[in-house]
């Protein structure tokens, strides 16, 4: 946890309209991607946000549908808290905390329909291919969602889809890319004070007391996630997704660099 | 590579074109995770590490910490991704044993005495697997532990070394081995040691060898030893240099 002194800086600044790294209240951190860092993977991303660093890698297996959706691929999300990554972040399964922002992620791929699961279906109910994206976190500061779902975009953008060769998986020179519509990202905004906050290191969000991640695409909402012990108001929440969907469009030309 | 292979080694040549007696390409970046104490990649061909120390910290819960030294604890984690086929994330058997051998061998070398009651730990995390992960892993422990400023006797440095056949199926000692050679080799050994005590800290081996063939495994490590042992040493005088 933070201390009371940084706790008053915070606070003290954001009256001003300020914060504590110099940034603006709607203004993000700088934000570097990297595309196919693991050749293990079949798609791969670094991104930093700032001093929050995320890993994000896509594998491809064989696996058999839901009985529900038995001519659809499966897309599975996951996030582990690296213990090395944050001082507070205990080893173990994954907590309330990654599982929530694992869901969120899941939730801006899954709605924003990123991938095509229809054309990941081999053979009806038997075969499909199963996209696992995991993220992982390097060093953590901060606004986790953003991060990782720019780094699940990048990372699927580049994935590559295996062949399957008399029911064997193979790995190697794949050309083919996985069947991916379109880019979401997400905005996360935090209420600290009175003041909505875009991009939050981790003391703000230590400091904050409500939450609002917004995920876009194509200028549409296509997830939202509220957090936090407080609630806000009908003009704080337009106000928050007018912002959200301003970003989206800066956060986008970051992955249509790569 | 999904069958075996009729050959590791042939013409004086492994399958990547190395002799027996070269280590893959290694790199060193230092400070890669500015949360920790201190941190470092460590990179053997297509294998890659990253480890970070946090600590010495206070130990919670505090009915664990040791009254007259720190507890050193290690945890080696394979990222999902890391591997050919994905991984369930979390640690596994293996994983469980891996993190048990990296701390030991370090808790002769760390001067643990010097922080009673608090834990230091220290996050092993194989970011892409190409063989040879767990050396890779305690290379960059050995790195992290050093830039954390935590006092050690030595550092820690490891090779593994193995036995490949070549076509007519006779046994060569080569070292650091790679996917293949570890998945389809005759033996391999993970090896340690720590220079300056010139103990042996760290030592594991699966499949079968004559005494022989270990010895001069042992010997060919021992000069790959060496060259990682000045690449730590230069990594760490790189990092703290004041001016250059």
């Amino acid at each position: 946890m933070m201390n009371n002194v940084t706790l008053k800086n915070i606070l003290e600044l954001l009256k001003d309209g300020k914060r504590l790294d110099g940034r603006k209240i709607d203004e993000f951190r700088d934000i570097e991607i990297e595309t196919n860092v693991i050749s293990k993977a079949e798609g791969s991303a670094r991104v930093k946000l700032g001093k929050t660093e995320v890993l994000v890698g896509v594998k491809v297996n064989l696996g058999k549908p839901y009985p529900d959706s038995p001519d659809k691929g499966v897309l599975m999300t996951g996030l582990e808290l690296s213990p090395m990554s944050c001082s507070e972040f205990e080893s173990g399964p994954p907590r309330e905390k990654a599982i929530e922002i694992s869901r969120v992620i899941d939730r801006t791929i899954r709605e924003g329909k990123i991938i095509e699961v229809s054309k990941l279906c081999i053979e009806a109910g038997e075969k499909v291919w199963m996209v696992f994206v995991d993220v992982y976190t390097m060093n953590f500061d901060g606004n986790l969602i953003d991060a990782a779902t720019l780094g699940a975009m990048a990372a699927l953008m580049t994935a590559k889809l295996p062949r399957l060769e008399n029911d064997e998986v193979i790995r190697t020179d794949l050309k083919e890319s996985l069947p991916v519509n379109g880019l979401a990202v997400a905005s996360t905004f935090l209420k600290v004070g009175d003041k909505i906050i875009v991009d939050p290191t981790k003391d703000e969000e230590d400091a904050s007391v409500s939450r609002l991640a917004v995920g876009i695409k194509d200028g549409n909402i296509v997830a939202l996630q509220m957090g936090g012990d407080l609630g806000i108001s009908d003009k704080e929440l337009d106000d928050i997704l007018e912002r959200a969907i301003k970003h989206s469009k800066k956060l986008l030309k970051y992955l249509k660099k790569k | 590579m999904e069958t075996k292979p009729k050959y590791l080694y042939k013409n004086s040549k492994r399958l990547d074109g190395r002799n027996l007696d070269d280590y893959r390409k290694m790199k060193i970046k230092m400070d890669v995770v500015p949360n920790a104490q201190g941190s470092a990649e460590v990179i053997f061909g297509k294998t890659k590490v990253t480890a970070a120390v946090h600590g010495p910290r206070v130990m919670h819960p505090r009915r664990l910490a040791l009254p007259d030294k720190a507890l050193l604890r290690a945890k080696y984690d394979m990222f999902s991704f890391s591997v050919e086929d994905r991984k369930r994330p979390g640690p596994g058997r293996r994983e469980i044993e891996i993190s048990k051998v990296t701390a030991e061998a370090f808790r002769s070398v760390v001067f643990l005495e010097k922080f009673p009651r608090t834990v230091i730990d220290l996050f092993v995390s194989v970011t892409q697997a190409d063989a040879s992960t767990r050396i890779t892993g305690i290379n960059a422990a050995s790195l992290a532990l050093a830039a954390a400023g935590i006092p050690m006797r030595s550092l820690v440095v490891g090779v593994t070394f193995g036995k490949i056949y070549d076509e007519k199926g006779v046994g060569h000692v080569a070292i650091d081995v790679d996917k293949p050679e570890d998945q389809w080799g005759m033996a391999d050994v993970a090896y340690a040691r720590a220079p300056a005590t010139g103990d042996v800290v760290l030592l594991q081996m699966d499949g079968d060898m004559t005494k022989e063939e270990f010895d001069k495994g042992k010997k060919m490590a021992d000069k790959a030893i060496d060259v990682v042992y000045k690449a730590q040493i230069k990594a760490l005088k790189d990092k703290f240099e004041v001016s250059k």
